[in-house]
């Protein structure tokens, strides 16, 4: 509820028949509900704006690939130039890297969890900082598989593999640029004493995702469908 | 209580570019994207009219053309290159720039934090740069009238391999394909960006004893178009990037192996030029339904206060608007029943097609049954959104046929199709837009439209474009196909004087739409003074200030005790009691 910053408003109650039940809603002539009915589901359902819109974004981004993935299925499946491209493998370092860093920003999200409740007192953003360094370590990683394939003379345009996995693997590196600039926020508002949970617990489902997103693109690159 | 008022708890903004250009204000960020939606609504309408006048007259010199473009209309003569120029802008323009950003973001923009009882959006930054990045979008397409040679010919579905070869295949297909896809690239994560907004604050947003069942229809058809936005925008996305890297990148995505244009063998393989046609109508048939919902939302809510009594029913309105949402999804294949589909597959698409026409014939009713016995307050807005039911209505029987493949082989590519989507999505959604116009006028700059102007604008512009849209089904059975710059077959020359009607009724309805500019600009500053809600209406941008405060309500805090269409009940206030009003309603039916 995001309007609850002022003071609550002068009820009448006079005004409102108590013992009549709301009437189910149906756009007029009736549904009136007391304060009391109404509300307290109403309070307990609406989540804060950035939980809603994280799961809103990962839809988005889900749908993206989603699209992404069908390109590739109907370009392998009508094309005699498919040759199938042996991954660089660093790219299992960078997965190792990525998976390593959702189990530290777990760890933040533990730490910092119990400080805001108040069962500890230790006021630390180690973990966030270690979350934020495998971040950036995972797309220098990527940006070293790009050059290793470079130097194999695998460019953007060379297959139509090589192709998607550019594509791919850029386009996720750069939503995994955004995750780390949402860290950087976190960091930011958690050292101003500002940091609210939701937006820590927001910033970690979408780093969480961007995990498995990556897992999911590395099936798709690897295998041999 | 959660920890989320920090959304909303910005203060007033000081300085004038925080307050009228850079501002976070969803209030004025919908007017930006009205604004930015107007102008983009006459620039369409003025190429309209150069493209029927050429289409009537081909060989007459229009006056001032040559300076559009001096090689595409030479002494103002349009070439056969530069009308497709003009045509692929006037669809682009108008689909993106005005049928979306109009109904949907400008309105949804101003009105759906107002009618949930919030402040502002929950992250009004990504706000801003929503419209801002729409409006980069706009200029780096209108770019293409004088960068390179032209904007692309490409049509507004940019149909592959043509679209993805670069000059070789025409003016404008180098640059002008490439901005045309970068810009509506950037106004997919423009639209993002505000789904993620409208949808947060219909969900998360909303004040004391605003359950979900006691939204405006309005609002709910905002946030039904945010979600089915989310999805198509987000698959339309992907298809611009691959078509850009075609372009500058060689990559051969959309390109098949051994084209040859010009002469000319291309150097690319193996691509699949359906691909694009799947990806864009995964996007494009979605997008109908951006532009259409929400005027029916706007439309729904309009009716409603003029009728002064509530809908048949406000929930079967609400599920059939998403269930067209739902099932925009899975028709898109009706577009490509001539790309050589499987029959079957054509079978499968057909039958949705015509399925989704269930909900829409629904909502049609509820709409007519709910008029019928009322007393409708006749202004321009009702006015309106009569008009709107008109048009989606004539514009909607003529998906029947096309909805079958059988018949759909003779009318594919033909000016029925033409006269079908300009009357039941570009005509009908620009009428949601007048409505909501003249409706909601008051409230966002304090004065009222001229009644008198507006109602001649209807007529006007109800007349004008029947007469211009109908006689186009008459010309796709007669076998005109579109996209033609001139009609010189023996079978086509026949047709030119039901052209030249066409051409005649185009200027007619334009000069009409001359009127409501003026009516715009005139009231928005000499128009005479709104009081807070002139409608007598009970949603709650009718119990705040016209136009509202920087913060919607004054800090006072909204509480809600009705359902949002409490008409034709006996109030304090005469027949209509108000969402904040905590009065209670003895409805004709109660047993008191």
């Amino acid at each position: 509820m995001a309007t609850t910053i002022h003071e609550p408003p002068v009820h009448e109650p006079s005004k409102i028949d108590l013992t009549r039940a709301p009437r189910a809603a149906s756009g007029g002539g009736g549904g009136i509900a007391v304060a009391d009915g109404d509300l307290r589901r109403l309070d307990s359902y609406s989540p804060p704006p950035a939980t809603t819109a994280v799961w809103v974004g990962i839809a988005a981004i889900t749908m993206s690939f989603i699209a992404f993935t069908s390109a590739l299925i109907v370009r392998k499946g009508g094309a005699p130039d498919w040759k199938h491209l042996i991954l660089p493998p660093i790219l299992y370092w960078n997965t190792l890297v990525l998976l390593v860093s959702s189990f530290t920003l777990e760890a933040a999200r533990k730490q910092i969890g119990g400080y805001m409740r108040g069962t500890t007192s230790e006021k630390s953003a180690f973990w966030l900082h270690a979350t934020l360094a495998l971040g950036l370590l995972f797309v220098a990683g990527q940006y070293i598989a790009w050059l290793q394939l470079r130097a194999q003379g695998l460019y953007i345009a060379t297959s139509p593999n090589s192709s998607f996995f550019y594509v791919f693997t850029t386009i996720h590196a750069l939503h995994v640029l955004g995750g780390l600039l949402g860290l950087g926020y976190v960091i930011r508002r958690f050292h101003k004493g500002i940091l609210r949970k939701s937006t820590l617990d927001a910033t970690s489902h979408y780093w969480h995702f961007m995990d498995v997103l990556w897992l999911y693109l590395l099936f798709v690159l690897w295998s041999k469908i | 209580m959660h920890d989320v008022s920090h959304a909303t708890h910005h203060g007033p903004p000081t300085t004038f570019i925080r307050k009228h250009i850079f501002s976070t204000d969803h209030k004025v960020i919908g007017k930006q994207y009205y604004a930015l939606a107007l102008v983009a609504a006459f620039f369409g309408m003025f190429l309209s009219w150069i493209m029927r006048i050429h289409l009537a007259w081909t060989s007459a010199a229009i006056p001032g053309a040559q300076l559009l473009s001096s090689n595409g209309a030479p002494g103002g003569v349009i070439t056969p290159e530069f009308y497709l120029q003009l045509m692929t802008m006037h669809g682009t323009i108008m689909v993106f720039f005005v049928l979306t950003t109009a109904p949907f973001a400008a309105f949804g923009n101003f009105f759906l934090p107002i009618q949930v009882g919030a402040e502002d959006m929950p992250f009004p930054r990504f706000n801003m740069m929503s419209f801002w990045v729409t409006f980069v979008a706009f200029l780096v397409l209108v770019a293409s009238f004088v960068v390179g040679d032209g904007p692309t010919l490409g049509g507004w579905t940019q149909y592959a391999p043509l679209s993805a070869v670069g000059s070789a295949s025409g003016p404008g297909q180098g640059t002008g394909a490439v901005l045309w896809a970068a810009s509506i690239g950037l106004f997919c994560i423009g639209q993002l960006l505000g789904a993620l907004n409208f949808i947060s604050t219909t969900l998360d947003m909303r004040t004391k004893g605003m359950s979900l069942m006691r939204l405006p229809l309005s609002a709910w058809a905002w946030f039904i178009t945010s979600c089915i936005g989310l999805t198509a925008f987000a698959v339309l996305l992907p298809a611009c990037i691959l078509l850009i890297l075609d372009h500058v990148a060689g990559t051969s995505f959309f390109i098949p192996s051994g084209l040859v244009i010009n002469d000319k063998m291309l150097p690319h393989s193996g691509g699949s030029t359906l691909l694009w046609q799947h990806l864009f109508w995964f996007f494009g048939h979605p997008e109908v339904y951006i532009a259409i919902v929400p005027a029916m939302g706007v439309v729904s809510h309009i009716l409603v206060t003029s009728m002064r009594k509530p809908m048949l029913s406000h929930r079967v309105l609400i599920y059939c608007m998403m269930g067209i949402g739902f099932l925009s999804y899975v028709v898109y294949g009706h577009h490509m029943f001539l790309s050589g589909m499987n029959p079957f597959s054509a079978l499968v698409f057909s039958f949705p097609t015509l399925v989704i026409t269930i909900p829409a014939t629904i909502i049609v009713l509820i709409w007519l049954g709910s008029l019928y016995g009322s007393r409708l307050r006749i202004n321009a807005a009702s006015l309106f959104s009569l008009g709107f039911i008109s048009m989606f209505i004539s514009g909607g029987v003529s998906g029947f046929f096309l909805a079958q493949p059988s018949l759909d082989i003779l009318l594919h590519a033909t000016y029925f199709v033409v006269g079908h989507f300009h009357m039941v999505m570009g005509v009908a959604a620009m009428f949601g837009i007048f409505a909501g116009t003249y409706f909601w006028f008051p409230k966002m700059t304090g004065r009222m439209m001229n009644e008198t102007l507006g109602k001649v604008h209807f007529w006007m512009s109800f007349v004008g474009a029947y007469a211009l849209f109908m006689p186009f089904h008459y010309l796709g059975l007669a076998a005109n196909i579109r996209r033609y710059q001139a009609f010189t077959d023996d079978y086509l020359q026949k047709l030119i004087p039901v052209h030249q009607f066409v051409t005649v009724a185009a200027l007619f309805t334009g000069f009409a739409q001359l009127i409501f500019l003026y009516n715009l600009i005139h009231s928005r500053f000499w128009g005479a003074k709104a009081s807070e809600n002139p409608w007598e209406a009970t949603s709650l941008e009718w119990s705040t200030d016209s136009p509202p405060a920087w913060n919607n309500f004054n800090g006072k805090h909204i509480v809600v005790y009705h359902d949002p269409y409490q008409y034709g009940v006996q109030g304090s206030l005469g027949d209509y009691v108000m969402q904040t009003s905590p009065e209670q309603v003895a409805t004709p039916g109660d047993e008191k």
